[in-house]
């Protein structure tokens, strides 16, 4: 299985460079700054062109307006606006704490917005009622950071559990099935594991034969390379996008891991701040004049984003 | 002052909420039992969870118990002549008090803390919220039998440590200090009513497994998804847990046996 090389500092993937490239190479012209609070839209035409491919079966799969979330008085979401195209690998990346794994929630109905919508294959997630929410949800995968796998039930049972809560199939069809799913992620061999025998990285693979038991058509990655050493995050990565293309998923992948995001991502958005900082594909976001932006893809230690915590002035501090 | 009553209000005002919220979670656990019933093996699973693997504390604990009151009820009886009683009083304050009470306080200490913990960790480890993605109601799937199991075991391990108890106090009485057998075991049989001493003592166990589970899954829900919010929730458990048995146990006890 190959591994596809990070780009820390110039994210890019082949597809995004080929599209440049017929693109003439001047994506990046279109940016500027959006009307709106300081969202930054970049690569107006790239843009426009990547929605279009990516939404050849009609309307994006999701699409959020106007989001509007508060936690308390802390406001994680204020009016933002995304859409996301069908059958892309489309990259929210942020800062830690700025709401990424709240927005996979919101998109899932596990979460309530305060004001805006969410749509997913053109149904408001947020007025569906109980039963209909859930028989959406078994058309949703959702990887989460931990895995999420129950601990009382081996690897096999963990990926039959939603066969088996869903379906009425026989159990050889069952066992087929999971085997198929377990063959995939390169597990086969581990199916009479328990979770507590698993690596992290297992775990989360794992987690996606789970995810992609009942063939969904989205599957959401909740922070996937976390604490991941180099070969399972070069397995999860090269999964990712296997699994996107061979089953013409639409994936999200929540991350703050630039280089390994960026080199599989069609499309990405970088929110901070309550709102959409930039969106693009990956090289116009690299082309980016903002240096907010940069600052970010780039893992810059000072810039927009100071190193220093805000304190009293250092002489003051130290000189009495 | 004024800070002293607001602490005051926002206090009243949190535990009101909390409330309002079990009392939303026990709907949503009752409403559960149709699918439980489709499911009878995982109800039989927390039975054995809560039920099983506590008899081992519960039937050593109420032998010593049966034990001490034989001792004590002795040392009394005796100076008023009526020791041949001990079997009626070792059975009534067991059947009627300890059995129910007792039984429920070891079952939040040992049964109750590790549901709060495992629905705890289970809320940590994104378990709960796996299961909603993977459209699987956590409440039905992972509440609802917990509580039943709760509910059913509760009886059952009151009546092994009454039991048992009676056991104890008649080795004790009969064995140890020369109460005769036939006058212990006797009056017992002629003493103890069975609706108002082992149906009342039933029911008060039936009340204690309702709400020492409905607190153990409330605190396990409601745990702040950290190991410092668990280790809090498996506390508040088994002292808001003790704290309403015997608090129920006396509103109980007037209701069945005052005049």
């Amino acid at each position: 299985m190959g591994r596809r090389r990070p780009q820390t500092t110039r994210p890019a993937r082949n597809r995004n460079q080929d599209a440049a490239a017929r693109d003439g190479g001047h994506g990046a012209d279109a940016r500027r700054v959006g009307g709106s609070s300081s969202s930054v839209v970049i690569g107006e035409r790239a843009s426009a062109r990547t929605r279009m491919t990516g939404t050849a079966g009609g309307t994006p799969l999701v699409r959020i307006r106007g989001l509007r979330f508060a936690r308390g008085d802390r406001v994680i979401f204020d009016g933002v606006d995304m859409e996301i195209p069908r059958g892309q690998i489309t990259a929210i990346m942020g800062p830690s704490g700025t709401g990424k794994t709240t927005l996979l929630k919101l998109i899932s109905g596990q979460l309530r917005p305060d004001a805006g919508t969410v749509e997913v294959d053109g149904q408001d997630v947020h007025r569906l009622s109980h039963g209909d929410l859930y028989r959406m949800r078994t058309r949703m995968g959702m990887l989460f950071q931990s895995g999420a796998l129950l601990t009382d039930l081996s690897v096999f049972e963990n990926v039959a559990y939603p066969l088996r809560e869903h379906t009425r199939l026989s159990e050889s069809m069952v066992r087929k099935l999971v085997l198929m799913k377990l063959e995939a992620v390169g597990l086969r061999g581990a199916r009479d594991l328990m979770p507590s025998e698993l690596s992290g990285g297992m775990a989360r693979r794992v987690a996606l034969a789970r995810a992609v038991a009942l063939d969904p058509m989205m599957i959401m990655y909740d922070e996937p390379f976390t604490g991941q050493d180099p070969i399972s995050m070069g397995v999860l990565v090269t999964l990712i996008r296997q699994l996107n293309d061979a089953s013409r998923l639409t994936s999200i992948v929540v991350s703050h891991d630039v280089g390994e995001t960026a080199s599989i991502a069609d499309r990405i958005y970088l929110i901070a701040d309550g709102k959409v900082m930039a969106q693009g594909t990956a090289q116009e976001i690299d082309a980016c004049g903002s240096d907010w932006v940069q600052q970010f893809m780039r893992g810059e230690p000072d810039g927009p984003v100071h190193f220093h915590y805000p304190a009293p002035e250092l002489e003051r501090d130290f000189l009495g | 002052m004024l800070e002293l009553l607001r602490q005051l209000g926002r206090s009243g005002l949190q535990s009101l909420a909390n409330l309002g919220r079990g009392h939303i979670l026990l709907a949503a656990i009752l409403l559960g039992l149709p699918s439980l019933v489709a499911r009878p093996q995982l109800l039989l699973a927390q039975i054995f969870n809560v039920g099983v693997l506590s008899v081992l504390i519960i039937a050593v604990s109420g032998l010593f118990v049966g034990m001490v009151l034989g001792l004590q009820g002795y040392y009394v009886l005796s100076q008023f002549g009526a020791a041949q009683s001990l079997g009626v009083m070792v059975a009534a304050s067991l059947v009627r008090e300890l059995g129910p009470v007792v039984t429920a306080l070891l079952v939040a200490g040992r049964a109750g803390s590790a549901l709060t913990a495992e629905v705890g960790l289970m809320k940590a480890t994104e378990q709960l919220s796996g299961l909603e993605m993977m459209a699987v109601d956590p409440v039905k799937r992972i509440l609802t039998p917990r509580f039943f199991g709760g509910l059913v075991s509760m009886p059952l391990l009151a009546a092994m440590f009454s039991a048992v108890g009676v056991l104890g106090g008649w080795f004790v009485g009969v064995g140890l200090l020369g109460v005769d057998e036939g006058a212990y075991w006797g009056q017992l049989q002629a003493k103890i009513d069975f609706e108002e001493d082992v149906v009342n003592g039933v029911i008060k166990s039936v009340v204690f497994g309702f709400v020492v589970a409905w607190i153990a899954l409330f605190q396990g829900y409601e745990a702040t998804p950290t190991s410092d919010g668990v280790s809090r929730a498996t506390t508040r458990t088994v002292v808001h847990s003790a704290l309403a048995v015997l608090g129920l146990d006396f509103v109980l006890t007037a209701l069945m046996f005052g005049d």
